[in-house]
């Protein structure tokens, strides 16, 4: 096996579109999974099963289905009900969707970590649910599992590549597009291979600089 | 401030909502089980504006029960309960006593405040703005009208030194000094005590239950007590209610409970707590 530089260098134009592809679809489809996941956790401490029921469900759904079925569900689906979105686009809610059942669960065991005295103190004091969420029990809650996300924002940008398979160009992607027509796999394979590592390495670095700064 | 054994009048209350002014705090006929345990039975009692009960009994008397279907943190099975005339847990719609909202019982139990046994402060917050955080997102004060009352209750709780700290940096006795503070900065009608002193080391329990003197004999809040600080009931109560099994089995004065007792339970339960 012979390790071709020129091959490095014909792969960077496709190599950096790549990078942009993967970056956007974790930052959005981490955003997505964050507030969502939120969403799903506070509506199954609603009082109403009305709310809790149907959510629990889809949450459990979404979560125990393999992602890549719901890619081709959004992508190839959804326009026969005249829902058309780009590749790029369905990814980034692909991803978001499926990791904010994730991040439920983690919102959700920081919040059962809220002791119950604060739920009463609250109660004690006449606040408004809103603002015993927004003031009291959130900001407890999340700052004990901000680590636990940091972990699934690299577990999405691992999973990212499985949004190639409709057609969002990431590193994968351009680089078995580069291969397609040069075949010269070595290359590109290695050069988003370090790309991943580039990437991750640092946001578990940072995951664990909160989880000593926070967690206490 | 009287209590009655037997269950009387109260379906009468229900269509006749007249209240006696001096009574803040009744209870009619109120049950509370949870599963096939009752913990209230039938409970009758009622509360003067201004008055200092201390309920006393043995752990599991319904004691503290009583502190939370105050605090709308349980709901009685049967029975209503009125606080300054209005009924806490019901409201009436057309004429018909239902199940209460979240909203009429929020305003009901805006008369009420209440001191827990752990405290629970808000540790994400600072000590002022523990004291500052309801009134002004519950009354609606205006932030430096509820600084200054948070100011002055410091000063009389004796924390003026450490406004700018978070609970978790002050000692327990100190949190609880805080919590009464929080309470107060509501303006409560009735301020509920839920064994305040029995998270505490020995050494700070008295530095909370002289705030607590003050409060007592320097105000005209109403107080209702749970406690086994037995010195602390006698000091501060009008009235002293003997609970057990759910039930209250002898009232009075501190001076007649703790020195006179006619109840077999109560000679009971004060020599194994005095």
């Amino acid at each position: 096996m012979q390790w071709d530089w020129s091959a490095v260098g014909d792969f960077m134009p496709r190599f950096w579109d790549g990078v942009l592809v993967t970056l956007e679809a974790l930052v959005l489809g981490s955003l997505i999974a964050f507030a969502l996941g939120l969403v799903w956790a506070m509506a199954q401490r609603s009082p109403l099963k009305a709310v809790r029921w149907p959510v629990t469900a889809v949450t459990e759904f979404i979560r125990n289905t393999p992602l890549l079925v719901q890619l081709f569900f959004l992508f190839y689906v959804l326009p026969e009900w005249s829902v058309t979105l780009s590749a790029l686009t369905t990814g980034i809610i692909g991803l978001g969707l499926h990791y904010s059942t994730y991040t439920a669960e983690v919102y959700r065991a920081g919040i059962d970590g809220v002791p119950e005295g604060q739920w009463e103190a609250c109660t004690a004091l006449s606040m408004p649910r809103g603002r015993t969420w927004s003031a009291v029990i959130l900001p407890q809650a999340i700052r004990r599992v901000v680590p636990a996300l940091g972990n699934y924002v690299i577990a999405m940008l691992k999973d990212s590549p499985q949004i190639a398979a409709i057609g969002a160009l990431e590193m994968l992607g351009q680089a078995r597009q580069f291969t397609a027509t040069s075949f010269q796999p070595t290359e590109p394979i290695t050069v988003i291979g370090i790309a991943f590592i580039v990437i991750a390495y640092p946001a578990s670095l940072l995951t664990r600089a909160l989880e000593r700064r926070l967690v206490r | 401030m009287s209590v009655e054994k037997t269950p009387s009048t109260a379906a009468n209350d229900a269509s006749n909502p007249a209240v006696d002014g001096s009574e803040l705090i009744r209870f009619d006929n109120v049950t509370k089980r949870y599963g096939s345990n009752v913990v209230l039975d039938n409970l009758c009692f009622d509360v003067a504006s201004g008055k200092h009960v201390t309920l006393i009994g043995p752990s599991g008397s319904g004691k503290t029960t009583i502190l939370r279907l105050l605090m709308t943190l349980v709901k009685p099975e049967e029975g209503t309960i009125k606080v300054a005339g209005e009924y806490l847990s019901h409201e009436e719609r057309n004429g018909k006593l239902v199940p209460a909202g979240e909203k009429h019982s929020r305003e009901v139990r805006k008369k009420i405040g209440m001191v827990f046994q752990q405290f629970n402060l808000f540790p994400n917050m600072k000590v002022l703005r523990n004291i500052t955080e309801a009134p002004v997102h519950v009354l609606g004060l205006g932030k430096d009208e509820a600084e200054q009352r948070a100011r002055e209750l410091l000063e009389m709780v004796g924390l003026t030194d450490h406004l700018d700290k978070y609970p978790t940096q002050l000692s327990g006795g100190q949190q609880q000094r805080v919590a009464i503070a929080r309470a107060l900065a509501m303006r409560p009608q009735v301020l509920l005590l839920d064994e305040v002193t029995s998270a505490l080391d020995p050494e700070l329990v008295a530095g909370v239950l002289d705030v607590l003197r003050d409060i007592a004999h320097s105000t005209d809040i109403t107080m209702l007590c749970v406690t086994h600080e037995m010195n602390f009931a006698r000091d501060i109560s009008d009235d002293v209610l003997m609970f057990d099994a759910g039930r209250v089995i002898e009232s009075g004065s501190p001076e007649k409970i703790f020195s006179d007792p006619e109840h077999e339970r109560t000679r009971e339960f004060l020599s194994a707590v005095l």
